[in-house]
């Protein structure tokens, strides 16, 4: 145990003069907190809509008003001609084409009847579907206020029998930041711990100082407790800092457990850091370990749900995503912190997290060979 | 010098692939005596220490070190031995005192000698005032001199040079070669790999490597003698000459 000591004591003196590490536990989670979930904010807003009016009647302009002044759509181009609206979503200056066919008005009142047209540029898969999704519901909407203007009050009932009524629960408000902090939260801690720890060893392996560590009697577990408690301190610093500006800056309420939510945060910090140091065992060079780490870092992000929904994976991919620890830990941290989960609803994952803890530990341990 | 042997190897061989580094190597080292293994850039040197020092794995033949088996007891001859690689081994954003006391205390010793040995430590190089300074910014020979005290700081049985002096100036050298002797003289035994002709003059025994294989070893009188040369120079070339490897 005093070995122990001697190397924690030596690693924390390494770290004090180390300027980078202040930069990366203080800098990186404010900014990427701050920054990350403005701009990864998947609500469609500003969606370019072109208007095609063939009619110029009081009911297209209607309609027109209703749209831009639902917050979702710029008018991007007003013209008669169906060509124009094409040049301009080649040119990128419209997402979406309305087209208000001749006689909207005139057939609307006459036949009770009238069809529009949607096209939408479908580069951006989701600005198109949901920008139609909006364009038919403000539609919809446009429908029913005519329908209130024209019929007696005894049809209308009759004509429509289903009515919804939607409410978001545990985010009321539907508010993307809420959906977005926690797992930009959860990215940073994955971030620091893979790439901080296996950086560190690496950069002994390059100065040499590994080889003179190998040649003493130090053993292999005092050698990677001695790099993993530092850096499990970091990763709760830096995760403390960032659930202070969810809570303050964002006002996201921590409806959980704090304690709870610690306890998956340390299990999922194990974990991560093995992982780290199975990487650094693998790697020659610092630029091979953040090669390596960025692929993985790359799969957990696009395999998680941390920016889609693992339930539409295909089966495999389903798979892959179980076998990704930072899935499981997100699950938890959402739950925990959106909805007010108890331990007894997430214990399952808390078991997927210490068996990823457990494993990539033994494997980093077996590993670090001190013999060639 | 008595004839304890603390250093044994016979038929040690290490390939890596095609490729024989060490070539069934046998020799053997007594207690206090300082033995130069020489040979030219690429003829096995390094990987043989390696493999005495427990760093790398034999791939045959038999050797032991301070009584342990190279193969079973890695882990007890590293507590044995002290090592100083041809990379600087110190931690260059530690100070001085601070990479005593890390490698003083991993290798066990108590915090109150870790103390006293500093203080006679640093008295010694004449390092007092530099003592809280950054490894990082010595001049590469005091870092030498350092590293070598810090090697030997657990008071090993062997220890282990691998080329200590490249690059270091001759008075530097000399100095260096002060502390070997001093090494000696408690009963270290001294195990350095050199290309330096003159300071193999300096060893009380010598090996040299020729691709892979031990080609002469003796004391450096006798090699002179046996080659008919004036300094180690000449017998290293008559020696080496034939060398296939070279870099």
């Amino acid at each position: 145990m005093r070995k122990l000591y001697y190397i924690l004591q030596k690693e924390f003196r390494q770290l004090k003069r180390d300027k980078m590490i202040v930069v990366i536990m203080l800098a990186v989670p404010i900014l990427q907190l701050l920054i990350l979930p403005w701009a990864a904010d998947m609500d469609v807003r500003h969606v370019k809509i072109a208007v095609v009016d063939n009619d110029q009647s009081s009911y297209a302009r209607q309609l027109i008003s209703k749209i831009t002044s639902s917050g979702n759509f710029e008018l991007a181009s007003h013209t008669f001609s169906y060509q124009q609206a094409t040049q301009d979503i080649e040119e990128d200056n419209a997402d979406i084409i309305l087209t208000i066919p001749p006689h909207f008005e005139r057939n609307l009142i006459r036949e009770n009847k009238q069809q529009v047209s949607i096209t939408a540029n479908a580069i951006n898969g989701i600005k198109a579907g949901l920008g139609t999704a909006y364009l038919n519901s403000i539609i919809r909407d446009f429908n029913m206020q005519i329908r209130v203007e024209w019929l007696p009050e005894a049809v209308l009932d009759k004509n429509l029998p289903i009515q919804t009524t939607s409410s978001a629960l545990f985010n009321p408000h539907a508010n993307y930041r809420f959906y977005m902090v926690p797992a930009i939260l959860v990215l940073l801690l994955t971030v620091v711990g893979a790439f901080l720890t296996s950086l560190n060893i690496v950069k002994e392996k390059e100065i040499g100082t590994i080889e003179q560590i190998n040649v003493t009697p130090i053993k292999k577990w005092e050698f990677i407790l001695g790099k993993l408690i530092p850096f499990w301190i970091i990763s709760l610093f830096v995760f403390s800092l960032g659930l202070l500006i969810t809570r303050f800056v964002y006002g996201i309420p921590i409806v959980g457990n704090i304690g709870t939510l610690y306890l998956f945060t340390n299990l999922y910090i194990i974990g991560i850091l093995g992982f780290g140091l199975l990487i650094s065992n693998f790697s020659q060079t610092q630029q091979q370990s953040m090669f390596i780490s960025f692929f993985f870092v790359m799969i957990f992000i696009l395999m998680s749900g941390l920016f889609t929904s693992t339930a539409s994976m295909p089966a495999w991919a389903k798979v892959i995503s179980n076998g990704v620890p930072i899935t499981h830990y997100m699950k938890a941290v959402r739950a925990l912190v959106l909805k007010g989960s108890s331990f007894m609803d997430l214990w399952q994952l808390a078991v997927y997290l210490v068996i990823f803890a457990l494993v990539l530990n033994m494997l980093a341990i077996l590993s670090y060979k001190k013999t060639s | 010098m008595n004839n304890n042997i603390v250093i044994h190897a016979h038929d040690l061989t290490k390939k890596f692939g095609n490729f024989t580094a060490v070539d069934h190597i046998s020799f053997e080292v007594g207690t206090g005596e300082i033995f130069g293994f020489l040979g030219a850039n690429g003829a096995g040197k390094t990987t043989a220490m390696r493999m005495l020092c427990g760093l790398s794995h034999p791939t045959s033949g038999e050797a032991s070190v301070a009584g342990y088996n190279v193969y079973k007891q890695q882990e007890q001859i590293k507590k044995n031995i002290g090592y100083m690689s041809q990379k600087f081994s110190l931690y260059e954003d530690l100070t001085i005192v601070e990479n005593i006391q890390f490698y003083g205390g991993i290798y066990g010793v108590k915090p109150k000698e870790i103390k006293e040995r500093t203080q006679i430590l640093l008295k010694k190089l004449n390092i007092e005032n530099q003592a809280k300074s950054l490894v990082g910014s010595l001049p590469l020979g005091w870092k030498q001199k350092l590293a070598f005290s810090v090697a030997i700081f657990h008071e090993p049985k062997i220890v282990f040079l691998d080329e200590p002096t490249s690059g270091v100036d001759p008075i530097t050298r000399r100095q260096f070669w002060e502390l070997i002797y001093e090494a000696g003289n408690q009963g270290i035994t001294v195990f350095v790999t050199t290309h330096y002709m003159d300071e193999a003059e300096y060893c009380n025994r010598i090996s040299l490597m020729v691709d892979g294989k031990i080609a002469a070893m003796d004391t450096p009188a006798n090699l002179k003698q046996q080659h008919s040369a004036d300094n180690m120079g000449d017998v290293f070339y008559a020696l080496a000459r034939g060398a296939k490897r070279s870099e």
